[in-house]
């Protein structure tokens, strides 16, 4: 049959390539238009290259910032993925205990990210704060204003207090959808709760892994709001991650330029690492399941 | 020997398994036959000890194993899903249950390959069950369970989710596999065609009971109450009301058919399967009756012909290709000796159909 071509056709992709357009890739373009140039002010822009991003990749101040992202980052993986199975294999299958740990669940992933900073910022204070005065009161010297390892400690533990039910939550749907049979057939088989988690749960899981595994890279990766509001970078520069020292430099120092080259920088890490763990977790998994 | 006694279960307010006894010997060939929800899967999960009976006991050649795990129990199961572990290769998917049983690897490599090779799963021994097709996939399941030599051998309805062809197939070298193995082994399935084509004995179910068990052709022949029956005939079985007086089963149109055994007066059902109507006479004593086409199905090689008669729908399963107009009138023959007689409780009354199936 002879391919017809017909223009018209533009039309139909027309809406989703303004709405996309707006929100992707004008505002893209802004920051890569904001990355090559200088300016003082006034609106007056000058033509500055490649000097941006040379700047942005011999400064210390970024590396130890993206440093303190990657490690972030593996640290609430770790702590997180486990932790969400661990919870999702222990919830009730059936039964009233279902919707009210679907709720319990869900409880703090509704919470709006500046409140749960504002919530832990308080909690953990050691003069009016619930955990801080316990704490204090049980002769723990813990202080996240001044001490750099409690306030790892406490970002950390309000990311997980914050984020780990998505986990629960996506592992629980994958748990969910695995049929009695497999369950029963290993009974008969005699296979222990480890060969049951390792041989039907586990491989069941690996495509909601997956999902929970980037969404949580990518979301720990961009962290800012929580560690912003509770420690605001510090002690010193201790907590500052990419996001937050972003903003101090394009907002606090109005250098907008070394900011949308970083920026730029920023996008194209969290793209390449997605990239990686998306190919490597589905390459693991061929074979497993198509 | 597996022996279950008085055999109850009951989960809320719903009574799954109502006072269930069957004695299954070893080397038998049994199979469970009733409709969905008929109660064949939870006796299975107690056969197997997945589940408690509410009451009654489970016996294996004389000991009471109630309650006893399934792992110590001695038992494979193949289910209606294609159900393999699914990160292991179909290899070790079939040494499964011989890894558990901490056998040493040249036992494990001969019985694998012997269960592959019966299941002709040779070529497929190093890749992933999902990569496999439906039937190989159940194939594996059926290899896992043959190399697991157990004495209790359940399958539920495993061959169901199966296309025609492969289903044809299995079924005809399932029985042959196990036999060998002197195991029991018990078959559930919702078609008659196919407990008949499996032989053996049959456990007729409906409704969480037991309505009869014994030899599949003559559960067949003889059912011992109508909801046997019913559950054994593929297409469904016919049956109409009938007043007999004297010598005759009087239907409502006024055709009189000779009754055969010496029955007390009164009201009866009678039933009879598709193929016992016919359009020609099968002997002397055939009775004709006039009935209207409703439908027609043609398989090919069979017509099923959907008839209409005053006071009952059925269905005639005759041979090669009937060409009949929907509304049109036709002639069909029944002989009265193939009759099933049902008293008002559903009991069957009077002899065996001699000439029945």
């Amino acid at each position: 049959m002879d391919k017809t071509w017909n223009n018209n056709a533009w039309f139909l992709v027309l809406p989703v390539l303004v709405l996309v357009a707006f929100s992707a890739i004008i505002p893209l373009m802004t920051v890569v238009n904001y990355s090559v140039q200088d300016t003082f002010g006034n609106n007056e822009f000058f033509w500055a290259g490649l000097d941006w991003f040379e700047d942005t990749l011999h400064s210390e101040r970024f590396w130890a910032a993206l440093w303190r992202n990657l490690l972030f980052s593996a640290i609430i993986l770790a702590i997180q993925i486990p932790l969400g199975i661990f919870i999702a294999l222990n919830m009730p299958k059936r039964g009233w205990g279902v919707p009210v740990c679907l709720v319990l669940m869900a409880l703090p992933l509704l919470i709006p990210w500046n409140v749960v900073g504002t919530i832990w910022q308080v909690f953990g204070r050691v003069d009016i704060g619930l955990l801080g005065r316990t704490l204090a009161a049980m002769g723990i010297d813990y202080n996240y204003v001044q001490d750099p390892l409690d306030a790892w400690i406490t970002v950390v533990v309000m990311d997980v207090w914050h984020w780990t039910s998505l986990v629960v939550l996506l592992c629980y749907a994958g748990l969910a959808s695995i049929p009695d049979a497999y369950y029963q057939a290993a009974r008969i088989d005699g296979a222990s709760r480890w060969s049951v988690f390792r041989f039907i749960q586990l491989p069941k899981m690996q495509r909601v892994l997956l999902i929970a595994v980037l969404l949580r890279f990518m979301d720990s990766f961009m962290i800012y709001t929580e560690p912003f509001v509770v420690t605001g970078g510090g002690p010193g520069n201790e907590t500052t991650f990419l996001s937050i020292d972003l903003v101090k430099m394009a907002i606090g120092q109005f250098d907008v330029g070394p900011a949308a080259a970083m920026s730029l920088i920023y996008f194209l890490i969290v793209l390449l690492l997605s990239w990686v763990f998306y190919t490597v977790m589905t390459n693991y998994g061929q074979g497993d399941e198509r | 020997m597996l022996e279950l006694r008085n055999i109850n279960k009951q989960s809320g307010a719903e009574k799954h398994l109502s006072d269930i006894s069957l004695r299954l010997e070893r080397g038998t060939l049994n199979v469970l036959l009733g409709p969905t929800l008929s109660g064949k899967t939870s006796l299975m999960r107690i056969m197997a000890g997945l589940d408690r009976p509410t009451s009654g006991t489970i016996h294996v050649d004389g000991v009471d194993v109630t309650g006893v795990s399934p792992q110590k129990r001695d038992v494979a199961m193949v289910f209606q899903q294609f159900i393999n572990y699914p990160s292991m290769t179909v290899y070790e998917n079939i040494a499964s249950p011989m890894r558990v049983a901490r056998a040493d690897r040249k036992s494990i490599d001969d019985a694998v390959q012997r269960a592959a090779a019966l299941m002709k799963l040779t070529p497929y021994l190093d890749r992933m069950p999902l990569n496999l097709s439906g039937g190989q996939q159940q194939r594996t399941a059926l290899a896992r369970a043959i190399v697991k030599n157990a004495g209790l051998v359940l399958l539920d309805e495993p061959l169901a989710n199966l296309d025609y062809k492969l289903r044809e197939e299995l079924r005809a070298e399932l029985p042959r596999i196990f036999a060998e193995s002197g195991t029991i082994f018990v078959y559930a399935t919702t078609e008659p065609s196919e407990a008949l084509l499996l032989g053996g004995n049959t456990a007729t179910l409906a409704q969480g009971h037991v309505t009869q068990f014994g030899p599949t052709i003559d559960v067949f022949r003889s059912p011992v109450d109508l909801v046997t029956a019913r559950t054994f005939a593929d297409p469904p079985l016919n049956t109409i009301s009938a007043d007999k007086t004297g010598n005759t089963f009087v239907l409502e149109s006024g055709v009189g058919i000779p009754a055969v055994d010496a029955i007390a007066d009164g009201i009866y059902t009678i039933g009879f399967q598709p193929h016992h109507l016919s359009l020609t006479p099968s002997g002397a004593e055939a009775v004709a009756l006039r009935t209207v086409v409703a439908a027609l199905e043609i398989t090919g090689s069979e017509s099923f012909v959907h008839l209409r008669f005053v006071g009952a729908d059925w269905i005639m399963l005759t041979p090669g290709v009937q060409d009949f107009a929907v509304g049109q009138e036709i002639e069909v023959f029944l002989d009265p000796r193939l009759l099933l007689v049902f008293d008002g409780t559903g009991r069957a009354v009077g002899q065996t159909p001699a000439l029945a199936a």
